[in-house]
């Protein structure tokens, strides 16, 4: 065939991968049609793949530079062990573990990004044009940035000996990381004034993958969600740029799509966290030190209560709103508040779930974590939704949720204010399960818990709602 | 640069800006409960890289080039494949339960 018409009709498949990707973001704004959204997607990926392996055979062969049957043997060993071991991760992971897979899908697609900007450059020996010169050395910084960063992420949130949750000091610290910054400016002006050079490439590539550790490893894991969300966009960024590198549309179209999104997405995660990115990525509070001394109301003891107790609170209630926090979906617990939750409605008492929007780990993991318990869709209540009723609840129970409860938030002059704040604290009473006075991210305590209201029931999260549960059982 | 390139860089360059436009424009209206399925599924669309590393896997010569473009196409594979399957399991689970279960519930007698 000849093969200007044959481009010509990948680049139509191009086009109708591009729509559908399009077509199927719009489709997951609603959850009635965000399944079938992510399969439009899907299938626009597929033709977009599909296309261009029937356009590569049924090209002439370019004159230089044809390995023939090798590429083939590359591309199809390659899909078989990247799909193998996609598939089988995806379908195995625990819906607990499920940020950690996708920061290491991420880290993977930034990776390749990267991998096609190196080949790239070695390949043409010679200064490349400035439009290709400027998206090789961008394409090398951001994607290595997001491979090193992703699994770092990844590994933060598995709690890994090497890369634990809590914030970790890097040697030297920010001036670490502002040199290896400055290493990679200076080598990107050395190349895009003209130089073409592999050891300044390479240098790049080196000081890009420190960076992506340096810059992770000293964030404390509560802020990995915003982290991943904002390396997510860098690796659509980084398949622009491939997009940019190899003159291909869809890339262009694609990237840009993923990295206006993860912009978006990164923005409204810290908005709900009253951070801003810049604070997040430059180790605002939350490091262990310097911590803030909330200025309020100081004294006030806090009150334990039995599980005996909790539990007669919780079975004579007429209504109950469950709190959960990052520390059910820590000590994995959405079955146990289910069991809980399912008793209560046996009993009469009308239950609801407030969620955070950063309950979790991720905007929205909380839903996935108790949808996959089995609860209702119906009884997730959003934060603007539920606020009012906490009034007239008899009862609220608060699992693993700290500083999304901490009243401090309406006063001026603490860490949390101005973060929404769901309103527990109006509550008839207060249920608290947590395993310790310990602090919330915000490194100040939760005047929540001096509330007369309030009774703290010191349990980790899934024993603590397996006791209760007998408990109501035994009543 | 001369006018060719000039002209098919601003190609592109539209072709890149109106995609950021459109990403804005359809994102700003997901509710927050979705999203986590949102990213994750924005991080599947990213896995088109696949289709730049098969690109490169097909005029790969030298072994360098050959084991780069090896690691790119299982990486961008992984991202699609391991993207995709996640992003549906998590919206497997927003499928409405209830409605289901109360018909599939045998009726009590009398």
């Amino acid at each position: 065939m000849d093969q200007d018409l044959l481009f010509a009709l990948a680049r139509i498949a191009w086009l109708i991968g591009a729509v559908a990707f399009v077509l199927g973001l719009i489709r997951m704004n609603s959850p009635a049609t965000a399944r079938n959204g992510n399969l439009v997607s899907a299938g626009g990926m597929a033709i977009a793949i599909v296309a261009t392996a029937i356009y590569l055979l049924l090209r002439p062969a370019p004159a230089e530079g044809s390995s023939g049957i090798t590429g083939w043997i590359i591309i199809v060993v390659g899909i078989a062990v990247g799909g193998g071991l996609g598939l089988y991760t995806a379908r195995t992971v625990k819906m607990t573990a499920m940020p950690q897979l996708v920061s290491l899908f991420n880290a993977v697609g930034g990776g390749a990004a990267a991998l096609i900007a190196i080949d790239d450059y070695l390949g043409i020996a010679g200064t490349p044009g400035l439009v290709a010169n400027v998206a090789i050395v961008l394409d090398i910084i951001i994607g290595s940035i997001t491979f090193t960063g992703s699994l770092i992420a990844s590994g933060k949130l598995m709690g890994l000996k090497i890369t634990p949750s809590r914030p970790v000091r890097v040697p030297g610290g920010q001036i670490t990381t502002a040199a290896l910054a400055l290493v990679m400016v200076a080598a990107a002006i050395f190349l895009w004034i003209g130089n073409y050079s592999v050891p300044a490439m390479f240098l790049i590539l080196a000081a890009a993958l420190i960076f992506g550790v340096t810059m992770t490893l000293p964030i404390g894991g509560a802020d990995m969600p915003v982290v991943i969300s904002l390396l997510n966009s860098f690796t659509g960024t980084a398949v622009a740029m491939a997009g940019f590198v190899l003159d291909n549309p869809v890339l262009i179209i694609a990237g840009a799509l993923v990295g206006a999104s993860g912009a978006i997405l990164t923005k409204l995660m810290a908005d709900a966290m009253n951070r801003s990115v810049m604070n997040i990525m430059v180790g605002g509070f939350g490091g262990g030190e310097g911590t803030v001394a909330a200025a309020g109301p100081e004294g006030g003891s806090v009150r334990s209560i039995g599980m005996d107790d909790a539990a007669i609170q919780l079975a004579y209630a007429s209504s109950v709103i469950i709190v959960p926090g990052y520390g059910l979906a820590v000590a994995q617990a959405q079955h146990a508040v289910r069991e809980l939750a399912e008793l209560l409605e046996e009993r009469g008492v009308t239950v609801n779930y407030a969620i955070h929007p950063v309950a979790g780990r991720m905007p929205g993991h909380m839903n996935v974590l108790l949808a996959e318990a089995n609860v209702p869709y119906p009884q997730l209540r959003e934060m603007e939704d539920i606020n009012p009723e906490f009034d007239r609840a008899d009862v609220a129970l608060v699992v693993g949720a700290n500083d999304v409860t901490n009243p401090a938030a309406r006063r001026a002059g603490t860490p949390v204010s101005g973060m929404p704040i769901l309103d527990v604290d109006h509550a008839k009473s207060i249920i608290v399960i947590k395993r310790s006075m310990g602090r919330g991210y915000a490194g100040i305590d939760n005047e929540l818990y001096v509330n007369p209201k309030t009774g703290m029931l010191f349990a980790d999260a899934k024993q603590g709602l397996a006791d209760l549960v007998a408990a109501v059982k035994a009543l | 640069m001369n006018a060719a390139e000039l002209g098919s860089f601003l190609t592109q360059f539209t072709v890149f800006i109106l995609a950021i436009l459109c990403g804005f424009a359809t994102i700003s209206k997901v509710p927050a409960t979705l999203h986590t399925p949102l990213m994750s599924g924005a991080n599947s669309i990213h896995g088109i890289v696949l289709v730049g590393s098969m690109f490169i896997a097909v005029t790969a010569t030298d072994l360098l080039s050959q084991v780069v473009s090896l690691i790119a196409v299982a990486f961008a594979t992984m991202n699609v494949v391991g993207g995709y399957v996640v992003t549906d399991r998590m919206l497997q689970m927003f499928k409405r339960k209830p409605v289901a279960a109360a018909t599939a519930e045998p009726r009590a007698e009398g």
